[in-house]
């Protein structure tokens, strides 16, 4: 069992928790991720490491609810508990000798991004970043975005903060202007992750992208999570989740991420009718804040 | 006692195939006291019995079975767990027919004993009425570490902490039992009698750790930093083999791994009572011709679908799969499409498998295994339309813990290299079962589990 020490809530729908974790604190590394089950019976998902402490033995994880196990999760509380938080799996990433790098994130893809552009920041790197989100209240990561970048730039899909319009918008102006990167890292939805690498490959610059299959074990022993990347069988989950952009082929991702979509749906309908009849009403309250 | 001279084995009740079929409880549904006893009595006691060299931990064959004769089952159980930690689990899934029971003296005059059975009575026996643990001696004060939690893991384990030592068991899934909980299915291999069996082990004092992926949460050689003086490692071979043909990407398109552990350990057959889906169309095809083929098939009928058909490139005569799975599969329903071989799978535009374009096959020259390699028949390709395909053709080493240990040599085929003692290149680490053999059988992990234990042993007691 693995203790929730603190929750925070970053955006409607998207929370933040520390978890008590000390081994996989100990080992973490930026690119890696964990894969959380909540209970007997509950599926096995994976969950982007925001940021770890290993003296402390805090893993950081952010999710976004968007079915009935981020769902459920959403309502538990700091100082319960969830059955298996396995990790740190997948390879991190490393960047030896880059003087100055770029990263794109968008939504939930700015949680996964932030630990590898801190990391950047300690060995001295210059930062760039862009992060965006549809609407100025799910914007996340701001602020520690802002502290590990030389140069940030705020971008929402409506205009309700920063620049209007999408990340990928000012990543062409900045490329357009001709500002060179020794690499870009794009992590967001995957059609911003294949938008994003379209806009990169003219200029040559390599440019990485975090994917975000479905996985089962996420040890590399089902190979549900399989994506091409350069016409090769890949593993996301032990040869990545970290791949070159350029290489992967983005549509088949989109289609295979769909494979459920029938099942999602019957499993979220059915934990909201017998889980959620009690929340109603404060539910109503919060998307009435969200519309003002 | 008084000898039962028929030529045949006692049968042993099942469920209809027109029953099970369609649900997930055992087939076979065990023999009562009174067909033990029966069966018993068929046994020579032979003075040099040949079925227990053909056992891979060498259980006292003719020992027991005199006991279950004698209807002394608590006799019986205690002679088993001598050499055999998991004997519920043997008596089911083993092939007797090429081990134990093909040395039989009585199977060449007819059918053998049936020794199998006759094991699973005992262990069941025992479960029933709750499982004795037997006297431990003192705790010698030495730890050792054993990695993964199947077959030839938890032999190893039990056997170490029998003899006194400190066992921690570190397991990456959720739940202990390996193969015996993700691969094998509810209907060979109730998980009930897995978690039992593994609770006996726990009981001998071992500690099982789950969600703790080696390699990378820890590495062996913060097992020895942390006061383990001897590593077993028992990983076993679990890196799915795809077949490199075009379509293997679709949708509906799964590993054997994929497909039996979401049914088998995540319990997608309850979805949504549980949380795990899978999807399973009406058409599926498996392809491969090992348990682990028969196994997708059973459950993918269980599943619902309206037909599936084994899928295999070879014939009958070299399928790998045991006998009576073969037969259980066919009397379900199975269809075998014996000397075909896949070419490309085929999709739709929203990229589900809608067929699978296969080649016929004949049989050549014996390849390096020993088979006669088949080879494609020109233009005798054709299309099988199917919604679900399962790739059962093997698989490998995983290779997440063999890149984190340093000094391990490894086989040409990526596999742990060990002498016949379970012994690895690199000091205090020992390695058996499928990790180093390649995919083989519950048993013969179990023996390499259980010689690894005895020499771990040799080597901690000449150390002090």
């Amino acid at each position: 069992m693995f203790k929730i020490l603190e929750k925070r809530d970053l955006a409607p729908s998207i929370k933040l928790f520390v978890m008590d974790a000390p081994l996989v604190a100990k080992k973490a590394r930026p690119g890696q991720f964990v894969i959380i089950r909540i209970k007997e019976g509950g599926e096995r998902i994976p969950l982007t490491i925001a940021d770890y402490d290993a003296e402390k033995g805090t893993v950081t994880v952010v999710f976004q609810e968007v079915g009935k196990t981020t769902r459920e999760l959403g309502t538990l509380k700091a100082g319960d508990f969830i059955q298996d938080f396995v990790g740190p799996l997948g390879v991190p990433v490393e960047f030896p000798h880059h003087k100055k790098v770029l990263g794109v994130g968008g939504g939930l893809g700015v949680a996964p991004l932030y630990p590898k552009l801190k990391m950047l920041h300690e060995q001295g790197v210059e930062v760039v970043s862009i992060i965006g989100a549809k609407t100025a209240d799910m914007l996340i990561f701001e602020d520690e975005m802002k502290a590990v970048s030389d140069r940030l730039y705020v971008c929402t899909d409506d205009g309700s903060k920063g620049r209007h319009g999408f990340v990928t918008v000012v990543l062409k102006e900045l490329l357009e202007q001709g500002e060179k990167f020794d690499e870009i890292i794009i992590i967001g939805p995957p059609i911003l992750m294949k938008i994003g690498a379209e806009i990169t490959r003219p200029y040559g610059i390599p440019t990485m992208v975090s994917l975000n299959p479905i996985m089962v074990d996420g040890t590399g022993m089902c190979g549900g999570c399989r994506v091409s990347v350069g016409g090769e069988i890949k593993f996301a989950c032990v040869d990545g989740p970290a791949f070159d952009g350029h290489k992967v082929d983005f549509d088949e991702l989109m289609k295979r991420l769909a494979t459920y979509r029938d099942e999602e749906k019957t499993s979220l309908d059915r934990f909201q009718e017998t889980h959620e009849c009690k929340l109603t009403g404060q539910m109503k309250g919060a998307n009435e804040n969200a519309v003002k | 006692m008084p000898l039962n001279k028929s030529k045949k084995k006692t049968p042993m009740p099942a469920q209809k195939p027109e029953v099970r079929r369609r649900n997930f409880n055992e087939v076979a549904l065990g023999y009562t006291e009174e067909d033990a006893v029966n069966e018993a009595q068929r046994c020579l006691q032979c003075k040099k019995p040949g079925c227990v060299q053909g056992c891979p931990v060498q259980v006292q064959i003719p020992q027991f079975i005199k006991r279950i004769a004698e209807r002394d089952f608590d006799g019986a159980i205690k002679v088993i767990k001598e050499t055999n930690s998991l004997p519920a689990v043997c008596g089911r899934v083993c092939p007797q027919e090429e081990q134990c029971e093909q040395r039989c003296v009585v199977g060449k005059m007819g059918e053998p004993v049936g020794i199998g059975r006759l094991e699973r009575f005992a262990a069941d026996w025992e479960r029933a009425k709750g499982v004795q643990v037997p006297d431990l001696p003192t705790k010698l004060g030495k730890k050792v570490a054993v990695i993964g939690s199947g077959p030839a893991s938890l032999t190893c384990a039990g056997d170490l902490a029998k003899l006194g030592y400190d066992v921690t068991v570190f397991e990456a899934f959720h739940k202990p039992g390996g193969v015996l909980i993700y691969g094998i299915p509810e209907f060979r291999l109730p998980k009930a009698i897995v978690q039992e069996e593994v609770e006996f082990i726990k009981k001998l004092g071992v500690e099982v750790r789950t969600d703790m992926v080696m390699g990378k949460v820890l590495t062996v050689d913060d097992l020895f930093d942390m006061g383990y003086e001897a590593v077993f490692i028992g990983t076993g071979a679990g890196l799915p083999k795809f077949m490199g043909i075009p379509g293997e990407n679709y949708l509906g398109v799964y590993s054997a791994n994929e497909f039996l552990t979401r049914i088998n350990l995540m319990k997608a057959y309850s979805f949504p009572e549980t949380d795990t889906p899978i999807k399973v169309g009406k058409k599926v095809a498996v392809v491969g011709g090992g348990n682990v083929a028969m196994d997708s098939a059973r459950s993918a009928l269980r599943m619902g679908a309206d037909e599936v058909h084994i899928v295999y490139r070879r014939s009958e005569e070299e399928m790998p799969a045991r006998q009576e799975e073969f037969e259980n599969a066919r009397e379900e329903g199975i269809i075998f499409d014996f000397l075909t071989n896949p070419v490309q799978i085929i999709g739709d535009e929203k990229g589900w498998v809608k067929g699978m374009e296969c080649i016929r096959m004949e049989l050549g020259e014996p390849d390096a295994s020993g088979r006669r390699r088949p080879v494609p028949v020109k233009g005798s390709e054709f299309t099988m339309d199917v919604d679900t395909v399962v790739i059962a053709i093997g698989t490998g080493p995983n290779p997440l813990l063999i890149k984190a240990t340093e000094g391990l040599e490894l086989t040409k085929h990526g596999y742990i290299a060990a002498d016949e003692n379970g012994k690895t290149s690199r000091e205090g680490v020992w390695a058996g079962g499928d990790i180093v053999t390649g995919a083989a059988t519950v048993i013969l992990a179990m023996g390499a589990g259980k010689k690894a234990a005895k020499s771990i042993h040799e080597y901690l007691q000449s150390k002090k």
